[in-house]
């Protein structure tokens, strides 16, 4: 008899879960390098919808939507960490205040919002005030959207390391922000890292909100493979979401490993 | 000159006191002891002087210098952390270091301080390694390194061989010893264990329930506990409960259970019932002795030997016997008298 | 407060005092870009159409009477409930509650298993499962459609084996529909209920097995209990998206499944759109999210002792 932990079927359930997240990604990315210009049919290995990606028709149209979304997703990323940093270091290091919740509950509003509420919104907001949709309107809602996903890792990290290391540096003549600087920066470093990259792929990959408040003309990687694929899926689409894939794949990977280096490093 | 000269101060948790009402002055190039029981308010004592914590009431004079207002890397003192607290992410030598960087000590001075500091604690070789690299007592060492490279006027440690083993533990104590009389540095001492203080310590202060109990010697606060919690709390002592006829030019006739009558000094105690401790080992077994008893159980400890012994109103004592061949052990049961030596009892204030 | 990082003494004083700088940039971006655009957006329901898309700031609650009251094809018949979005509503949070449902008979095993994986392997699982989540929700739905479209990799490998005579008709369907929620936010429920079943003491299982439970027994009785905070937590982080989706529905359903999400969708799509109905559709969702919520803060509130 196995102990208590066991129950029959709970192990085919998982291998059952596994098998469905990822089967449509594997499928997928198989067909991407399918040779045949029907989606239906297996012509072979090729990569001639990569090159197609690149060199074809709608390349000029993806080039602008993936530079856009680049662009967009490192500064969102980059002012969504240096803002969820700064909130993470009074959560955290400044023991109970009044309206301590009320600011938790706050930086993880855009968590809480279905998302087309917030699209809704956040186009209801732009056109109240004047602002024209476009570039400037979705690095605005990636800023705001991406902060608790930078949040989170951040202020988990810093949980995780006790005053003590600080109060150490100040016993030790450091003021203030060289004991920010020398101590607690570097050993939240990994958490700052683990946020920065999810915060990144966020901004990637958002399309019900960039999809409001993008404006005519303006495309980013989601909203112009959505406009492609409610013509059917075309193997270029296939090709350029692989790619996307990968990327979100590389940087989860990154993002876990950094955290677990960090980990391990502290002992 | 005193080092540091604590007045009045107490601290406050909300409704509770970790410290209440402390005054206490620790002169200059001692080894000092902070010794009470787990959650008597010596960390907080020390966080208070290291600037970690504001006071509720009163004030710490650092070299006659009030220090209130004086952020922690403002005060010319430094802690050795219950857990150490090496900054994980820097060398044994950048850890060591750190003290001297920031007050802008020059690279290579700073380096050649570092590995100096490092081979007076004999750990030379292993500047290079991380902290997670090194053994509990390692570690233990670099962290007194750090603390003494800047040349602070007073080093606190906060119970820092409770992390170590036996051995370890007895082998630092003797190193630290030599330490601070090597350096001249005033250390104040935090520990639990009265054993440690004992061994190291210049003079003792010890604390109970956010309070001073006793500042002296270790000769003087082991032979002349001021009150039931010092007895108690240092060394191994019986406590009976005794009743006070009369005090006289400074002694008082003290009726113990049983009624047989002795006298010893009043310890400014009036009349009345009051506890008398006498500690074990300094009470024999003597015919016609004023305290009659019978044998429980007798405790085989080595070089001594160990009798529990119980009065006939119930009070249990403890005698130590020295274990030679000479000694007579009497039997369980046997009905024995006692006497303490000279001077061995002691009326406590409660 | 106990813990390492919670700061007493003078470090906690030295960072509230700049607490104030540290936090307003965080209660200025999202009170700005998200406080206000919802209570703007809540306003706007009130407002008047105009026929280009936008709004003619005369108030009224023509959009919620044109939600709940029907008048007849020409507003001259007395008024009347109206079935049509309140429909649409009932079919989300009835989709919603099924993904619900789906997510946690899948992911209930899923999280109990890896949580009782030995330890150096048990984040590796975590990772394969959450790993999906990251990746662009478009691109997962629509490589799920394409496999299961009707001349799809799933239906001609079927065939192929002939298990089947012709294509499963799927797409368009709520059965694809669900099986998309459910493929969206799996790792919502699994990640909750794992952090539950890590903390849940085996010793109580072995207790429970030692007075005769039986192994479903325990799992019922002691086990479910004992995890409940995960589950319900693990229920509320499935619930609340797959009421607002619009990817899945959009792409996997057709005419028969529209949900909320499209619906409001649609009301800021061209000249047809209808901003002051499409806010207060978007209200009332956020009305639900709410009551979702509270339901949840009570759930929590009663599965921990006083
Ligand atoms: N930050 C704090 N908040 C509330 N109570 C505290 C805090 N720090 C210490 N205390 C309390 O003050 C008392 C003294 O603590 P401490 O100085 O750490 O004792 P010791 O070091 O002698 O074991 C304890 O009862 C402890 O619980
Ligand atoms: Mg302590």
């Amino acid at each position: 008899m196995r102990g208590v932990r066991h129950y029959p079927g709970f192990g085919a359930v998982t291998a059952g879960c596994l098998v469905l997240l990822y089967a449509p990604l594997v499928v997928i990315a198989v067909y991407s390098f399918n040779g045949s210009a029907s989606i239906t049919q297996w012509g072979g290995f090729s990569w001639r919808w990569y090159v197609d990606v690149f060199t074809g028709p709608e390349s000029g149209r993806f080039g602008q939507a993936a530079w856009n979304s680049i662009t967009i997703a490192l500064l969102a990323a980059t002012a969504a960490t240096v803002i969820a940093l700064s909130a993470a270091l009074a959560m955290v290091r400044a023991g109970s205040f009044r309206g301590r919740s009320a600011t938790f509950a706050l930086v993880n509003l855009p968590l809480m919002v279905p998302e087309i509420i917030t699209a809704v919104a956040t186009l209801i907001f732009f056109t109240a005030i004047g602002l024209r949709t476009g570039y400037l309107t979705i690095l605005i809602a990636h800023i705001t959207f991406c902060i608790p996903f930078a949040y989170l890792p951040i202020a988990a990290r810093m949980q995780g390391i006790e005053g003590v290391y600080e109060q150490a540096a100040r016993d030790l003549y450091a003021t203030r922000w060289q004991a920010f600087r020398l101590i607690l920066l570097p050993l939240v470093m990994p958490g700052v890292v683990s946020g920065y990259l999810l915060a990144f792929i966020i901004s990637l990959d958002d399309f019900i909100i960039t999809n409001f408040v993008k404006g005519a003309g303006m495309e980013t990687l989601p909203t112009a493979i959505f406009g492609s694929v409610k013509q059917g899926i075309k193997p270029n689409i296939m090709a350029i979401s692989t790619m996307l894939l990968a990327v979100s794949a590389i940087f989860v990977t990154l993002s876990y490993f950094i955290n677990r280096v960090g980990q391990r490093a502290r002992g | 000159m005193s080092a540091i000269e604590i007045a009045g101060v107490s601290k406050s948790y909300g409704a509770m006191r970790a410290l209440d009402d402390v005054s206490l002055t620790i002169g200059g190039n001692a080894f000092f002891t902070l010794l009470g029981p787990s959650g008597c308010g010596k960390t907080t004592l020390l966080r208070c002087i290291a600037g970690f914590e504001e006071v509720s009431a009163g004030s710490i004079r650092l070299l006659g210098r009030d220090i209130a207002a004086l952020a922690p890397n403002e005060r010319p003192v430094n802690t050795v952390f219950q857990n150490y607290a090496l900054f994980p992410h820097m060398t044994v030598a950048e850890n060591v270091a750190f003290g001297l960087r920031m007050k802008g000590v020059p690279e290579a001075r700073r380096r050649a301080r570092a590995a100096r500091m490092l081979e007076m604690v004999h750990l030379a070789e292993l500047a290079d390694r991380m902290p997670a690299q090194l053994s509990g007592g390692q570690q233990q060492r670099v962290a007194l390194a750090r603390a003494l490279a800047p040349e602070p006027e007073v080093l606190l440690l906060d119970e820092p061989l409770s992390a170590l083993d036996l051995k370890l533990r007895q082998a630092m104590r003797l190193e630290l010893k030599q330490l601070q009389e090597e350096t001249g540095i005033t250390f104040v001492f935090v520990t639990h264990d009265q054993e440690e203080a004992l061994t190291m310590s210049d003079r003792i202060a010890v604390m109970s329930h956010g309070r001073l109990q006793q500042v002296g010697t270790a000769r003087e606060i082991y032979e002349s506990p001021v009150n039931r919690f010092v007895a108690d709390f240092i060394g191994e002592t019986n406590v009976l409960p005794v009743l006070v006829e009369g005090v006289e030019g400074g002694r008082a006739s003290v009726v113990l259970p049983g009624g047989a009558r002795i006298s010893c000094p009043a310890a400014g105690l009036g009349p009345g019932a009051h506890h008398l401790s006498i500690r074990p080992e300094r009470i024999g077994i003597a015919a016609g002795g004023p305290l009659r008893a019978t044998v429980e159980r007798v405790v085989y400890l080595g070089t001594d030997l160990q009798l529990v012994t119980r009065l006939a109103d119930g009070t249990a004592v403890q005698v130590r016997l020295q274990n030679s061949a000479r000694t007579e052990v009497p039997a369980p049961g046997t009905a024995i008298a006692l006497e303490p030596e000279e001077g061995a009892a002691r009326l406590l204030a409660d | 407060m106990a813990g390492g990082a919670a700061s007493g003494g003078t470090q906690g004083r030295e960072y509230r005092a700049v607490a104030l700088p540290l936090l307003l940039p965080a209660w200025l971006v999202i009170g700005i870009f998200m406080v206000l655009p919802v209570l703007l957006m809540g306003v706007y329901s009130f407002l008047t159409k105009e026929f280009r898309g936008g709004v003619i700031w005369d108030f009224t609650l023509a959009a919620y009477d044109q939600f709940f009251v029907y008048r007849g094809l020409f507003g001259d018949e007395p008024p009347t409930l109206e079935w049509t979005y309140i429909t649409i509503f009932w079919r989300s949070i009835w989709q919603a509650g099924l993904a619900t449902a789906l997510c946690l008979a899948v992911g209930f095993p899923t999280a109990w298993f890896i949580a009782t994986r030995p330890v150096r392997t048990r984040t590796m699982w975590l990772f394969l499962i959450t790993v999906p989540y990251w990746v662009n929700l478009l691109i997962r739905t629509v490589s799920l459609k394409f496999l299961i479209r009707d001349n799809g990799p799933l239906n001609e490998g079927l065939m192929a084996l002939g298990l089947i005579d012709g294509p499963l008709p799927l797409v368009n369907t709520n059965l694809a529909v669900q099986l998309g929620l459910f493929y969206s936010y799996l790792p919502f429920m699994v990640l909750p209920i794992y952090a539950a079943v890590e903390r849940y003491d085996f010793a109580l299982s072995e207790a429970a097995a030692d007075l005769y439970a039986g192994r479903w027994t325990t799992l019922r009785e002691i086990v479910l209990p004992a995890v409940r905070p995960g589950i319900v937590a693990g229920a509320i982080l499935v619930f609340v998206p797959s009421l607002g989706a619009f990817l899945a529905p959009d792409l996997l359903g057709g005419a028969k499944t529209y949900m909320i999400g499209s619906l409001i969708d649609e009301q800021f799509r061209g000249s047809q759109g209808n901003w002051p109905f499409g806010a207060a559709a978007a209200m009332i969702l956020m009305t639900l999210v709410l009551i979702a919520l509270i339901l949840y803060a009570r759930a929590q509130g009663r599965g921990r002792p006083a």
